[in-house]
């Protein structure tokens, strides 16, 4: 009996253990976003202020309002949403289409190709960068929606998440689909893309992200003001003299919100979607 | 009309024949089973008569058109799977809807077709289900619903009843024979289970390696197996076999084998000698053979296994394989480790080549297609 207590003991002691781990943890990845929170709701004085601020006495929620009047965040939200909502699409419908072929059609050099594919995996956006800016210049495409979306329209890594998805899909079902009178777009609409939605959240949250987040090619390829996403536009909320690091750290703040609307609404999908094939089930 | 033909089809995955040369004649609405061990092709045999399979040479006729080239969902057939390939995500009723969505059917018609398939097979309740809320049974009638529901001419069936428990399977199989009897339709069915082919096939196909092996009834199959490879793989216990050499004595042709010599039927003995065979394997079925005093050859009994309603007599003759013999549960048993002496009546023997496998007979069975 004292041994049993003893392990009981001892699974507590490092179930304690674990959780102070993830305390510390978390205290870390929150930590900054907290203070960027706490940061923009602090008249501008008080910000830089020592020691800092670890809580608004006085919330300033004036800096939001100035953000969005003075600052143009509106603006620059539509536009991230139009760019964010093509790379999106363009980057599912790409992907599903890749992916299906290299699972289940047949063709000559099938996995050359796809190794190809995944070999775009491991390039750096900077690599491309250039060839990508002369290509967008043109086309004449600065300054527009188009030229923000196209290069990223399609992408290795959904080609290779749907590739694998599809490959769980039972070669059988397409076989009965093929004899009840369904063409390869028909069962994948029908029949194979229903059966991986969740791979399909998991890589429309991806390239929200993504598209979102995008910092280098947005600007590089504007220069129209009227043009800029919402990272760039962050940047200029500080330069452009209207408002100092309060209201940026409140453009911060809003141009964060919708990952944070996304990640919470699809945590399930995604989790699912990422570990989906690891395990048959 | 569903009558199938194969003429010279051939199937070769990297160089290596999966089905060779094979021909075979399927008659409208007959129920054929193409029938061999796992491997042996047959299912690649139904895939390219189902068109998901692209046959390196040969033709397929369905009906009266070749359909070499006809795409699977326009060569008028249903297959039915083992894995039943039930869509997950869609109803029962949406599951056998579907063959009548492509071929854009009305949607009242539609309803009446699902309606009247779902009542053939007992599924008229459960049409809201998904498949993953049926039992193994009912997915395989909702597979066969679909199947049924817009009408082919040639029903394909691969394995249908092997993922199903024994007592199911029994039942099922029934249901499939009556269900054939009504839909009046051409049925091609493939197994690896012996005892279903017997039970439901007007004839049975046998095919190993890719070849065919024979075509014939149930019963002609099992009373005049056309080689040694039918005659083995057909029957449970399977046939005793055993190879020896032809002796002759005056007129009478005999084989000696171990244990002793067994002579030849005076038909089959003429055969031999004209042919002048010097090797040959006789083969015997387990009800065949008895034990009495004046028995050919020797025998020592190793096992005695009873199964309730007969016995089998395990012995040795000097050497594998053992002999089996089927024993009635009146009889009286012998004891293990008894010497006995094991006989058969002449015209229970099956005769084959040694070198060949093929049957030594004195007609050529008929393995035609039936009237």
């Amino acid at each position: 009996m004292a041994d049993t207590q003893h392990r009981r003991s001892g699974s507590l002691l490092r179930t304690v253990l674990l959780y102070v781990a993830l305390v510390v943890a978390a205290f870390i990845v929150l930590f900054p976003i907290y203070i960027t929170v706490v940061n923009s709701l602090l008249p501008l004085g008080q910000i830089l202020g020592k020691p800092p601020k670890l809580f608004p006495t006085d919330p300033q929620w004036g800096n939001y309002a100035e953000a969005f009047t003075n600052g143009r965040m509106a603006r620059y939200l539509v536009n991230s949403a139009i760019v964010t909502t093509l790379i999106m699409v363009g980057q599912v419908g790409t992907s599903i289409l890749a992916g299906y072929a290299f699972a289940v059609l047949r063709f000559p050099f099938k996995n050359t190709l796809f190794m190809l594919f995944l070999a775009t995996l491991m390039l750096p956006i900077e690599v491309t960068l250039v060839a990508n800016f002369q290509t967008i210049q043109t086309l004449g495409w600065q300054d527009t929606y188009q030229g923000l979306a196209a290069p990223f329209l399609a992408i290795g890594f959904g080609t290779f998440l749907m590739r694998q998805a599809f490959l769980g899909v039972p070669r059988d079902l397409r076989d009965a689909a093929a004899l009840d009178g369904y063409g390869h777009f028909r069962f994948m609409a029908r029949v194979a893309v229903p059966l991986v939605r969740p791979s399909v959240a998991a890589l429309a949250v991806f390239s929200f992200l993504l598209a979102w987040n995008q910092y280098l090619w947005p600007l590089l390829i504007t220069d129209d003001a009227d043009m800029r996403t919402v990272q760039i536009g962050l940047r200029t909320l500080k330069g452009e003299g209207a408002a100092g690091l309060d209201v940026l750290f409140a453009g911060t703040v809003i141009a964060a919100i919708p990952i944070f609307v996304l990640l919470i609404v699809f945590q399930k999908q995604l989790v699912r979607g990422l570990t989906s094939g690891a395990v048959k089930g | 009309m569903g009558q199938v033909v194969l003429s010279g089809v051939t199937k070769r995955f990297d160089g290596l024949a999966a089905v060779d040369d094979l021909t075979l004649d399927v008659a409208d609405r007959e129920f054929l089973v193409l029938l061999g061990p796992s491997g042996c092709g047959k299912s690649t045999a139904l895939r390219m008569i189902a068109g998901l399979e692209e046959i390196d040479e040969g033709t397929i006729w369905i009906g009266d058109r070749v359909v070499n080239d006809v795409e699977a969902r326009d060569r008028d057939i249903a297959m039915v799977f083992q894995t039943y390939a039930l869509y997950p995500h869609m109803t029962v009723a949406a599951n056998i809807e579907f063959p009548l969505k492509a071929r854009k059917v009305a949607p009242d018609e539609r309803a009446r077709l699902v309606t009247e398939a779902a009542e053939t097979l007992g599924l008229s309740d459960l049409l809201d289900r998904r498949p993953a809320q049926l039992s193994g049974g009912q997915r395989q009638r909702v597979a066969l619903a679909r199947a049924i529901v817009r009408r082919p001419a040639v029903f394909l069936m691969d394995e249908p009843l092997s993922n199903l428990d024994a007592k199911l399977r029994v039942q099922t199989r029934a249901e499939l024979v009556d269900l054939h009897r009504r839909l009046e339709a051409t049925v091609i069915y493939v197994t690896h289970d012996q005892v279903e082919a017997m039970t439901m096939g007007s004839r049975i196909a046998i095919l190993d390696q890719g070849v065919l092996q024979q075509v014939a009834p149930p019963q002609e199959v099992y009373e005049r197996p056309a080689n040694l490879f039918v005659a083995r793989f057909i029957g449970n216990p399977p046939m005793n076999t055993m190879a020896g050499e032809v002796v002759q004595e005056g007129a009478d042709v005999g084989v000696r084998l171990r244990g002793g010599t067994i002579p030849l039927p005076s038909g089959i003995a003429g055969v031999v000698r004209e042919r002048d065979l010097a090797e040959l394997i006789v083969g015997v079925r387990p009800e065949h053979v008895t034990m009495s005093a004046d028995g050919f050859i020797e025998a020592t009994v190793v096992v005695v296994e009873s199964l309730g309603h007969e016995r089998h007599v395990i012995c040795d003759v000097a050497g594998p394989p053992f002999v089996i013999v089927r024993q009635s549960i009146d009889e009286q048993p012998p004891a293990e480790g008894d010497i006995v002496r094991l006989s058969t009546e002449a015209d229970s023997l099956h005769v084959f080549e040694a070198e060949t496998g093929e049957r030594v007979d004195t007609d050529v069975p008929s393995g035609a297609a039936p009237t």
